[in-house]
């Protein structure tokens, strides 16, 4: 087998909670597509097409908040209740995370 | 799969080996909308034909373009212009070898400036850590890695290349040490698909985020050589069964993408996503393709870059015409539920198997040919005496084959 020059601990899935505090890493990126008029995630050979809610949830990740503090704005805005909201984005994020589109700040 | 879809997001992904800085630079006068709507999202540029590997299923023509005739940097830059314009969102930086070419980071540079997403498609061989620095600098998003196996005699024999394997290690540490994104890409067939599991824990080994267990695709040099690299089906659905396993096992840690060889599908691949929809090709010489096997199709003229713009030859050109949507199909496409699911599976495949581009895919089990193409598939996959490689190099296809330690 392989050496690699340097050992590395065995990486590990990253689940996703509450007061985890995600960012998109620098090579994932978000942006609108202007000749198409929507927004687009730039993946390594993937084009992700992220609908008006997760393209709000993704702009809030800035690296600083928690999924918690993400998920009580959001609920003030559409005056929704926050256990739904919660819900809803961390089945996102954890399956964002999973595709390697968010990382742990 | 996820079973709470999260249907939020949407997810395409890019048939085969197929991107933005943050914004694009303020001059740029922004892409035609209704152009866009119907522009391809991926362009695969295939900067050269020359490699130092010589692997026997490289998906390059059998018939090598030439140095003499490569485009020169200023037209690549104008394809990226042009690309961006156009709608394209990533490109793939291929060969041959992309950095063959000297000019490899001015091509990157304009690429990255223009907005697209920027992926290089590496045997890794020839890179030093230098280089590679540079390219990260002007822009670069992701570097794809081929290895030929995880036992580095067996990878070496298989590329003819004599200690690539070790450079591919150094390699893809540089590529995590630059803070690149790493997908490590393996060609699987008989010669190595008893090491499909292993290929992935070497892949994570390495840091990778991403694997693609890619399946050879029997057209041109594999086509020649398939006696040579067909596994069985029992091999094949063992190596299923280990992907299944590691799709599990590395959740959340690495994306594996298997590419299936049709012969043991079920249905045939809709190939490219369907012909002209969502993938371009341009040629080292600058010819523009639906697919880089589109050649093999003798019935097609294809346009270049030289004489024709982009836009007006992924739109208009008579290769991408002739079998864009459905409109072409023949019986028993024409009536099939599932005919813009997988688009009458490969046309290139169809062509080569009935010498007709417009006939339905062997592959499909409604073809007439489909039992007889299995066939093929069950003996040579069986037969004991497997014969050497014919080895991929400029006019390699007419020469007797050469075993392996070629320097």
């Amino acid at each position: 087998m392989a050496e690699t020059s340097e050992p590395r601990s065995a990486p590990t899935r990253l689940i996703v909670a509450g007061d985890t505090v995600l960012a998109l890493p620098r090579h994932i990126k978000l942006r609108h597509d202007e000749g198409r008029g929507r927004w687009i995630i730039l993946a390594p050979e993937r084009v992700f097409n992220p609908d008006d809610t997760a393209v709000e949830v993704l702009k809030l990740l800035d690296g600083q908040r928690s999924v918690n503090s993400v998920a009580e704005t959001l609920c003030q805005q559409y005056q929704a209740p926050l256990d739904v909201v919660t819900t809803d984005i961390l089945a996102m994020l954890q399956d964002l995370t999973d595709k390697g589109v968010l990382v742990k700040a | 799969m996820n079973e709470i879809a999260p249907t939020h997001v949407t997810e395409s992904a890019m048939p085969m080996c197929a991107r933005s800085p943050d914004g694009a630079p303020a001059v740029d006068p922004g892409p035609d909308q209704a152009l866009c709507a119907r522009a391809p999202i991926g362009m695969l540029c295939e900067l050269t034909h020359r490699c130092p590997l010589q692997c026997p299923y490289c998906s390059n023509p059998v018939e090598l373009e030439r140095v003499n005739v490569e485009l020169t940097t200023a037209e690549w830059q104008d394809v990226m212009r042009q690309a961006a314009k156009l709608g394209v969102l990533q490109i793939h930086l291929s060969g041959g070898e992309p950095t063959a070419r000297k000019d490899l980071e001015d091509i990157v540079k304009v690429a990255a400036e223009v907005g697209l997403y920027t992926n290089l498609i590496t045997a890794g061989v020839t890179l030093t850590r230098e280089r590679l620095a540079k390219l990260v600098e002007v822009g670069l998003d992701h570097v794809q890695l081929s290895i030929q196996d995880v036992d580095a005699e067996n990878a070496d024999r298989i590329a003819a290349y004599k200690g690539g394997m070790k450079k591919k290690i150094e390699v893809a540490g540089w590529v995590r040490e630059l803070g690149l994104p790493l997908t490590i890409n393996a060609p699987i067939h008989r010669q190595n698909i008893h090491n499909v599991g292993r290929i992935i824990d070497f892949a994570v080994e390495m840091g990778a985020g991403r694997v693609e267990i890619a399946h050879v695709q029997y057209y041109a040099w594999a086509l020649m050589n398939r006696a040579a690299l067909m596994p069985t089906k029992e091999a094949f659905f063992t190596a299923a069964k280990q992907v299944e396993e590691a799709r599990e096992k590395y959740k959340g840690v690495i994306v594996i993408d298997a590419i299936v060889p049709d012969y043991y599908a079920k249905f045939p691949k809709p190939c490219m996503g369907g012909w002209a929809r969502g993938i371009v090709n341009v040629t080292p010489s600058g010819r523009v393709l639906p697919c880089h096997a589109a050649e093999s199709i003798k019935t097609l003229t294809f346009d270049t870059i030289k004489e024709r713009p982009l836009a007006d030859i992924w739109l208009n050109g008579e290769a991408f015409q002739a079998y864009r949507g459905t409109s072409w199909m023949k019986e028993p496409c024409r009536s099939c539920p599932r005919k813009e699911i997988d688009y009458g599976g490969c046309r290139c495949q169809a062509f080569a198997l009935t010498g007709d581009a417009a006939n339905t895919d062997p592959a499909c089990s409604l073809s007439s040919l489909h039992a007889q193409w299995q066939a093929v598939a069950e003996v040579e996959s069986h037969n004991p005496n497997v014969p050497e490689f014919k080895y991929r190099r400029i006019g390699g296809a007419a020469k007797t084959p050469q075993s392996h330690n070629v320097s």
